[in-house]
């Protein structure tokens, strides 16, 4: 798979200041791309070098293989997490002209503006300024902004925040249709459950310095610990007593009316999950058993965690 | 470039649409011109209070020397004798004149004395002395056995032809002329500078404020947006200089048919010292054909050249230290500690400016127009007077040069800026930015 856009080395410091210490990262075309730290680390300063925004100290960035050239900025769309519209500036007005920046022709955005606005039912807001919308209004107008020029490579800094639950959703089935469409996403967030939902790759930047990379699947299979989420049926009351002596068990509940009880069992060194049921199936009737995998949040706090 | 003018295009809308600007632009010219109407018809109530002089006149020669008008009334009353009189005069009168019996005319002009409740105005002393002056000079070429009338033939009227070297004729109302030209141009450019200089910084706080600057900076250069922003507000502000020109000059026009020529000596809202305003009196009464010729006589070229070349020179290096402070600061309030730096130059420009036209090539005076803070104010106030080429030359090398230095200086501090929330950066963050 070819990669939309190439991190390469960046380092960039303000003063004494290291905001971002030789990252690097790969945003393959057509995936949404996770950008994930806690507050501080340096996502917003990678995402305005990528934006041209400021230039790097050292290091490359690429798209589509070519070093990121000044035009480079039309196949960029960019929401930032710190943003707004003018105020007094109507809103068919505004996003042509913010569409014109963006290199598109005033006939060709007139016509994308006005797909749009019929997609999302506003077309009475074209002659509204935007201090008479709502700011969730205004956060629809925003996004709409943002894609109108169809770049091939969105950046979305916490594109939810403002928006209500039910316009939120509508944004995510549109950034999932963008993706599906081709684009490839860039998603700087701290909100988890979305990250689970939508991402397909993501990195993991704390301090000013990546600490983690790759497809999420693939990260969640490096980071499951073998655990496995087990209910067996048996009416042995010393059950776990007696798991406890070959596995690490933790018991969760005891279901008196089936005689099910729920355990988290940890496969031991060198075991395969076969070993673990055949051993299961001697003792009692298997009535569950999954295996843990981590969620991503899990994965946040604990690599953070580890890398301080 | 292309983007540049995208920008330009909507900072001169976005300008020019406010209604607020649209109000200022119309209501303006009529606001001045009514305030100057006002200010003129309280200055003839604050005259038409009559004022009764009365005078003891001991030597009893003087008296056809008070000649009441209008405004001024002198009331005899030498047969009170000087202390009834001047008990009386406390009471009911504006003042009193004492003229003492004095024998010698020489010393009598030494004794005369007036007294009054308030400090009494210049101009009532002085038309009272003149008209004294006269009755004693009078006197006094009767006790010599002068003929008048043959004192009357002697007298002439003198006015200076003055050339410089090449030829060129000057005159006095060719000075009054360069002074008004310059000075008006002078603070036409001085006005221009605060107006759309403020005008862009609040634009600048607007769009951080607003949040939008990011958006606009993820599609341009900050230089460009920077760029944009203060040549858009500059043509919105020529627009609106123009709209004034034509409003202003129909006005003109409209009362100069109502009142006659006489009463409007275009003043152009400069203070006007008595001597000034009779001399253009003398001038339009007189002569207009030699006003014509001394306007003619005016480098007009020269001062259209370097009139533009100041103003925009002038407006881009302030402007552009105003969008750097804009975008240094998070609201308006926070601006006053920087405004002071920027505004002193300007303000010390126009004080020199209207010091220097008693010597408009003094060392002062061409200090000030070389220097590029205060040059575009001074030097052309100086121009009219005629400047050596080589001192435009300098001049002008040097607000180029720092124009180009401001610039670069200002779009540092703008770029790091406009992406800084929260704080209010102190002198020393702003240093730290040049190197970011």
């Amino acid at each position: 798979m070819k990669d939309v856009l190439t991190v390469e080395n960046i380092t960039k410091t303000y003063g004494n200041f290291t905001a971002l210490n030789k990252v690097s990262i790969a945003i393959p075309k057509g995936s949404i791309f996770g950008l994930l730290g806690p507050n501080g680390a340096g996502k917003t300063s990678l995402i305005r070098i990528i934006n041209q925004i400021t230039l790097p100290d050292s290091g490359t960035i690429y798209i589509d293989g070519k070093p990121l050239q000044p035009n480079h900025i039309q196949d960029i769309g960019y929401l930032p997490e710190e943003r707004g519209l003018y105020k007094s500036m109507k809103v068919g007005e505004q996003a042509i002209y913010l569409a014109q920046l963006k290199g598109m022709s005033k006939q060709e955005a007139k016509q994308k503006l006005q797909m749009w606005f019929e997609k999302f039912g506003i077309n009475d807001w074209w002659n509204k300024k935007i201090q008479e919308l709502s700011k969730g209004m205004a956060q629809k107008v925003q996004f709409i902004v943002t894609v109108m020029h169809e770049p091939k490579l969105l950046i979305f800094d916490e594109p939810f925040s403002g928006f209500d639950p039910i316009n939120a959703n509508l944004i995510k089935d549109e950034i999932l249709k963008l993706r599906d469409q081709g684009a490839s996403i860039i998603f700087s967030t701290h909100r988890m459950e979305s990250v689970e939902e939508m991402c397909d790759y993501i990195a993991l930047i704390n301090k000013s310095n990546k600490i983690l990379d790759g497809k999420l699947s693939d990260i969640k299979h490096q980071f499951k610990e073998n655990k496995f989420e087990v209910g067996l049926i048996s009416e042995n009351e010393n059950l776990i007593n007696e798991m406890q002596e070959k596995f690490e068990v933790t018991s969760l509940s005891k279901d008196s009316e089936n005689n099910e009880q729920r355990m988290i069992v940890t496969l031991n060194n060198g075991d395969t999950t076969k070993d673990l049921i055949k051993y299961l199936n001697s003792k009692a009737q298997i009535n569950h058993f999954s295996e843990i995998i981590p969620s991503a949040n899990d994965i946040f706090l604990k690599s953070v965690a580890n890398h301080e | 470039m292309n983007k540049t003018l995208l920008i330009i295009k909507r900072e001169f809308y976005a300008k020019v649409k406010n209604k607020s600007f649209i109000i200022l632009t119309i209501l303006s010219p009529f606001l001045v011109v009514a305030l100057g109407a006002l200010i003129f018809y309280l200055g003839e109530k604050n005259s038409e209070d009559v004022r009764k002089v009365a005078y003891v006149d001991e030597t009893s020669q003087l008296a056809s020397a008070f000649t009441s008008t209008k405004t001024l009334k002198y009331v005899d009353l030498t047969k009170l004798g000087f202390k009834e009189a001047k008990i009386i005069a406390e009471k009911d009168y504006y003042g009193l004149i004492y003229i003492p019996k004095i024998d010698s005319l020489n010393q009598l002009s030494k004794g005369i004395k007036f007294y009054s409740q308030e400090t009494p105005g210049l101009s009532l002393i002085s038309s009272i002395e003149s008209g004294l002056d006269k009755k004693i000079r009078d006197l006094k070429i009767e006790k010599l056995n002068i003929d008048v009338s043959i004192l009357k033939e002697t007298e002439t009227s003198i006015s200076i032809a003055t050339e410089n070297f090449t030829g060129e004729k000057s005159s006095k109302i060719g000075s009054i002329l360069r002074m008004l030209a310059g000075g008006g141009f002078g603070y036409l450019i001085f006005m221009f500078i605060i107006i759309y200089g403020t005008s862009v910084m609040r634009s600048v706080i607007e769009e951080k404020t607003s949040r939008i600057i990011e958006i606009i900076i993820s599609s341009v250069k900050p230089f460009q947006l920077m760029l944009g922003k203060i040549l858009g507000n500059a043509f919105a502000g020529l627009l609106q200089f123009i709209i004034w020109m034509i409003i202003g000059g129909a006005i003109l026009f409209a009362i100069t048919i109502y009142l006659g020529p006489e009463a409007v000596n275009s003043t152009n809202g400069m203070p006007m010292t008595p001597d000034v305003v009779h001399q253009v009196q003398e001038a339009s009464n007189n002569n207009i054909q030699l006003v014509l010729q001394e306007i003619k006589n005016l480098p007009i070229l020269t001062i259209f050249f370097s009139f533009l070349v100041y103003f925009f020179g002038g407006y881009l290096i302030y402007s552009s230290i105003y969008a750097a402070i804009g975008a240094a600061v998070d609201s308006e309030t926070d601006t006053q500690q920087f405004m002071m730096p920027v505004l002193m130059p300007l303000v010390i420009a126009i004080y020199v400016g209207f010091s220097i036209i008693e010597n408009p090539h003094g060392p002062i005076a061409v200090g000030f127009s070389i220097f590029p803070l205060t040059s575009p104010i001074v030097m052309l106030m100086r121009i009219p007077f005629g400047v050596p080429w080589w001192q435009i030359a300098v001049s002008m090398l040097l607000l180029i040069v720092t124009f180009i230095g401001i610039v670069w200086f200002a779009a540092k501090i703008y770029r790091v800026g406009i992406l800084m929330y929260g704080k209010k950066p102190s002198y020393k963050e702003l240093y730290k930015w040049l190197k970011y």
